[in-house]
């Protein structure tokens, strides 16, 4: 496999950048907040600009290429390297990653959550920020392991320490869960080692030779990694995690897990698992197809059946990443291509839903849609972006979630030639039903929550005891429009939205030559 | 009298000893008279010497131990290696162990100082006890004879008994010192029954002379594989391997808590370190005999040791449990130690363990010290609420238990991952079925791991007590290093990994 090393320092240094500034954080006290703040952003700002720098360095035209590509001794007891490198797949991923981390900080800047402390807030979001990205660029399983495994305690006391009511039960399922599946993939990874004759860990030579293993030995290595991404993605039966988690964690922690951390889940199945057993991939994409198809009808009837906006929004990420397994699945360009933008425009808009989300619930204190109403009177132009959000989130051409879900569904009409073409046209008329689901509980939570007329608990002063049962109630007047940060926070995304939405080839390009070159296998 | 012991020295010849190879122990030996002699004519007041003057001699040890390491191997091999006729060798398996046992004994004697010196009594006492077992160990890992390993064994444990017993005043630091001697010693004669058959039966102390002789006669005598079991057994008390565990809770309780860490870090660690020498030089003919017999304890020490430390409300206990099932872990690559080809990954996966667990360990323990200066008490719930009032301690006490669980990019995943690499590498049921149990056993352990950092992180302060702790800067040093190492090691472990080489260590044996 061709790579091109020029610049090959870039690539530590945007993902190593944010560690940095937690050193720095470290040595400041607790008590200067708005330094801790400063830096955290500045630090963020930094490792933005370095994406920034990367985007432009990149050779467009030769996307499929790994870039920036390094690879040093690192653990030479267990030949494993660190091998580092960006293609077109990686890409938009890695930046991502980092814009998301800037603007939650930016949001953060006047919204940490209870019980405050930004300092040890934000650097477990450095941290977070390092593993994220370190998960994009690496190219060597024990490297990818353990930059998987870096983000899991950061988002474990995110949730466990800023969260809700039933954060600990919610931390720590998120915990157990995860670490369950990051168990049985290391135990795939060792033996796909074991498999290919013990010499590296390194993923361009485990696509080389990862073909050769016996289809049935490949079967069940598979299976180790089918289940570890699928926790992290989440997959239906391995979803149960993540409503809790969203609702219970912190606006930034919904917005980060929902943007990035379950991209690791997919991204792993576009980067490890199906390039190097694509003959087990063949074998598991009917069952991918049908898990991802079920959770988009499941995800969609869970959705309808929420009465905490948070939640449904949460369930509604279990059908949206449906859609993006059921592009994985069919092994073909068009099915990946649209995954991968799936995850992109997921992360923009889901994560936009829950900085809403957040939004409404610092004014209200309750995200209970039976009790929110008449948003579009009393925060018009938060109602207004929601009313986007939920539109984006649908499907609606024109905006980036269409181009996830579309082709994601058309893809299944005709699946690689080795899968089962009735099948998977099956599935594709079930996505197809879900998107309408989708349609359904969307337009039904932006009915109740922004038309009508505001809740009359809402609108005086005199009720403080009636906002006292959601919890703190010494802000119950602060009902006010979208103030300076979040428009700072949030502008981009929805010029993302946008811009994705109505020039989607912006992303496409860069993605297809390498998921072009990754599908070739399969279409022998 | 004196004049016919004279003739019967008259034809010996001192040995051309290496001095520079054996300059640690020179250096420990000098410095326990040293310390013993300052500790007679300070004041009471002023016995604080002792502890900064144990700290120097280690550091002072280290020293040769650095540029022997540096010097390499050809000058070692050479001097050491001949003249001792193979039975005390200076080697790269040798010397990370000592750098090990004398860094853990400096991290002991910095945990130590504030403890020991705040009301108690005894000091010089302490310190040249604490000086003499890191000198046992030291001669451990150099040691390649039956009786070598012996000596260095008992010179190690006799003074960890009274150390044991520290809290005279207390019943369950009595308990704790009469339990281990007693268990002990028993342990000490089975072994020695053990290498005393295995004289009788090969004629020779010497590990890489038994290691052929052990299936001279065309094949194993039962005789041998008692032996061998007796042997195992005896290592098995030391390391507290289930079911030869029963001491060790209560050991770990009633003794001062640094001497805990001791025990639990430093001491475990030697006997492991003799077994895992015996396994390699000595049995590697046996391997039918150890491996099941080893297999049995991993799979059981790590199982009861991690059932048991769930149910744990004492943080010193649960720790004592938990070092049971890590001990079990560090057995595990020794269960496929004998399949060919498998050495060197398992040797290497048992020195790995050691010395990350050690760092680990040892800085878990700091942190139970600091805290109970304030709480007084050693209940798990006691750390409730530490984030809020003492950050750094629950920082740095969450990155101990994290690399204990196994969490990357600490330490404890690579130690972990190479035990389990050393087993799949040998594919054989035996060594898959270790995997399955030691993976299991991973995921339980972590749900008390975590226990310990919901307690730090989010639960409220039992008695609303949020005084800052201070922290005496002696454990903040001793903090600063096992943190650094347990970072380090996670993020590169190369730094050890190429320690251990199988061929250094039965290299030696070939000569």
């Amino acid at each position: 496999m061709d790579v091109i090393s020029d610049q090959n320092w870039l690539l530590s240094l945007g993902t190593f950048l944010p560690l940095a500034g937690v050193l720095v954080m470290l040595l400041i006290p607790k008590r200067e907040e708005l330094l801790h703040k400063q830096v955290a952003l500045v630090t963020a700002l930094g490792t933005l600009g370095v994406g920034i720098y990367t985007l432009t360095q990149f050779d467009y035209d030769k996307a499929e290429q790994l870039q920036f590509y390094a690879n040093t001794e690192w653990i030479s007891v267990i030949k494993s390297g660190y091998t580092i490198g960006l293609d077109g797949i990686s890409l938009p991923l890695y930046f991502l990653s980092m814009v998301i981390t800037v603007l939650v900080m930016i949001y953060s800047w006047d919204h940490i959550p209870s019980p405050g402390n930004p300092k040890a807030f934000l650097i477990l979001m450095l941290v977070l920020q390092t593993g994220m990205a370190g998960t994009f660029i690496a190219q060597d399983l024990i490297l990818f392991f353990v930059f998987f495994e870096v983000v899991l305690l950061p988002m474990y006391f995110m949730i466990g320490v800023w969260g809700g009511e039933q954060r600990q039960y919610a931390s720590l399922k998120f915990f157990l869960y995860t670490m369950f599946g990051s168990a049985l993939m290391l135990v795939a990874f060792l033996a796909l080692f074991y498999q290919t004759d013990s010499v590296s860990f390194s993923i361009p030579y485990l696509i080389e030779q990862g073909i050769n293993i016996d289809e049935d030995v490949a079967v069940w290595i598979f299976a180790g990694m089918f289940i570890g991404f699928a926790v992290k993605v989440p997959m239906f039966p391995f979803h149960t995690w993540l409503p809790d988690a969203h609702t219970q964690a912190p606006t930034q922690g919904s917005v980060i897990l929902a943007a990035i951390l379950l991209k690791l889940g997919t991204y792993g199945f576009v980067r490890i698992a199906i390039p190097i057993l694509p003959q087990a991939a063949v074998k598991w994409a009917p069952v991918i197809g049908v898990l991802a198809v079920i959770g988009i009808i499941y995800g969609a009837l869970g959705c309808l059946a929420q009465k905490d906006m948070k939640r449904l929004i949460a369930f509604s990420s279990v059908a949206h990443m449906g859609f993006v397994m059921l592009g994985i699945s069919t092994l073909t360009a068009t099915g990946i291509n649209a995954a991968m933008f799936g995850m992109v425009a997921h992360g923009l808009i889901t994560g936009m839903l829950f900085f809403c989300a957040g939004s409404i619930k610092e004014r209200y204190h309750t995200l209970e849609i039976s009790r929110l109403s008449g948003l579009l009177i009393q925060m018009p132009k938060l109602g207004w972006i929601l009313g986007f959000c939920a539109m984006a989130s649908l499907g609606l051409p024109g905006l980036a979630g269409f181009w996830g879900e579309f082709p994601a569904i058309l893809s299944a009409y005709n699946p690689a030639p080795a899968l089962s073409e009735p099948l998977f046209r099956v599935l594709m008329v079930i996505a197809a039903l879900g998107t309408v689901l989708a349609a359904a509980y969307l337009l039904w939570l932006y009915q109740r929550t922004a038309f009508g007329e505001p809740n009359p608990e809402f609108t005086g002063h005199g009720h403080a005891h009636a906002v006292g049962a959601a919890g703190n109630d010494e802000h119950h007047d602060d009902i006010h429009d979208v103030n300076v940060f979040e428009w700072i926070a949030w502008t981009p995304l929805l010029i993302a939205i946008v811009v994705f939405g109505v020039y989607p080839q912006l992303m496409f390009k860069v993605m297809d030559p390498a998921v072009t070159q990754l599908v070739e296998v399969f279409n022998k | 009298m004196i004049a016919s012991l004279l003739a019967a020295a008259g034809d010996f010849v001192a040995p051309v000893a290496d001095y520079h190879a054996l300059a640690p122990e020179i250096v420990l030996a000098a410095g326990i008279c040293l310390v013993l002699l300052v500790d007679l004519f300070v004041e009471e007041r002023q016995r604080w010497i002792t502890s900064t003057l144990a700290g120097f001699v280690l550091l002072g040890a280290f020293i040769p131990v650095v540029t022997l390491a540096v010097i390499g191997g050809d000058v070692r091999n050479g001097l050491g290696g001949d003249v001792l006729d193979g039975r005390y060798v200076i080697d790269e398996y040798a010397l990370i162990l000592k750098a090990l046992f004398l860094i853990a004994g400096y991290v002991v004697v910095l945990m130590s100082s504030d403890e020991i010196e705040s009301g108690r009594y005894h000091q010089g006492e302490y310190y040249v006890l604490l000086l003499t077992s890191v000198l046992g160990m030291v001669m451990m890992a150099s040691s390649r004879d039956l009786i070598s390993i012996f000596v260095a064994l008992e010179f190690l444990s006799i003074p960890a008994y009274m150390l044991a017993a520290w809290n005279k005043r207390n019943s369950k630091g009595n308990e704790a010192g009469m339990k281990y001697y007693l268990l002990g010693v028993f342990a000490s004669a089975i072994m020695l029954y053990g290498m005393s058959l295995l004289y009788g039966v090969t004629g020779t102390t010497l590990l890489s002379e038994i290691g052929p002789a052990i299936t001279a006669n065309g094949q194993f005598s039962g005789i041998e594989a008692l032996a061998v079991v007796f042997i195992v057994v005896g290592f098995a008390f030391k390391v507290s391997a289930v079911p030869f565990h029963q001491w060790a809770p209560d050991v770990y309780e009633g003794a001062p808590t640094p001497i805990t860490a001791f025990l639990s870090v430093a001491s475990k660690a030697a006997g492991f370190v003799a077994l895992t020498t015996l396994v390699f030089l000595a049995f590697p003919l046996a391997s039918d005999v150890y491996q099941p017999f080893i297999w049995v304890l991993s799979a059981a020490s790590m199982t009861v040791g991690n059932l048991l430390a769930l149910r744990q409300t004492n943080i010193v206990r649960m720790l004592a449990y938990s070092s049971i099932s890590q001990g079990g872990f560090i057995l595990m690559p020794l269960t496929v130690a004998g399949e060919a080809g498998v050495g060197e990954s398992a040797l290497k996966a048992v020195v790995v363990y050691l010395v990350v667990y050690a760092a680990t360990n040892l800085g878990a323990f700091a942190v139970v010290i600091a805290v109970a200066k304030k709480t007084r008490s050693g209940d798990i719930s006691s750390f409730g609420g530490l984030f809020s009032y003492a950050p750094a301690l629950g920082v740095l006490m969450t990155v101990f238990l994290a690399s204990l669980a196994g969490i990357p990019p600490l330490g404890g995943w690579f130690a972990k991952f190479g035990a389990f690499k050393a087993v799949l590498d040998a594919g054989t049921n035996w060594g898959y079925s270790i995997a399955i149990i030691a993976a299991l056993n991973t995921v339980i352990a972590a749900a008390y791991y975590i226990t310990v950092m919901r307690e730090i992180w989010m639960k409220p302060v039992p008695d609303g007590d949020v005084t800052p702790i201070r922290t005496p800067s002696s454990i903040q040093a001793a903090l600063v290093i096992t943190c650094g190492a347990t970072i380090v090691l996670g993020v590169l472990p190369d730094l050890v990994g190429r320690f251990g080489d199988l061929s250094d260590l039965t290299g030696a044996l070939g000569r």
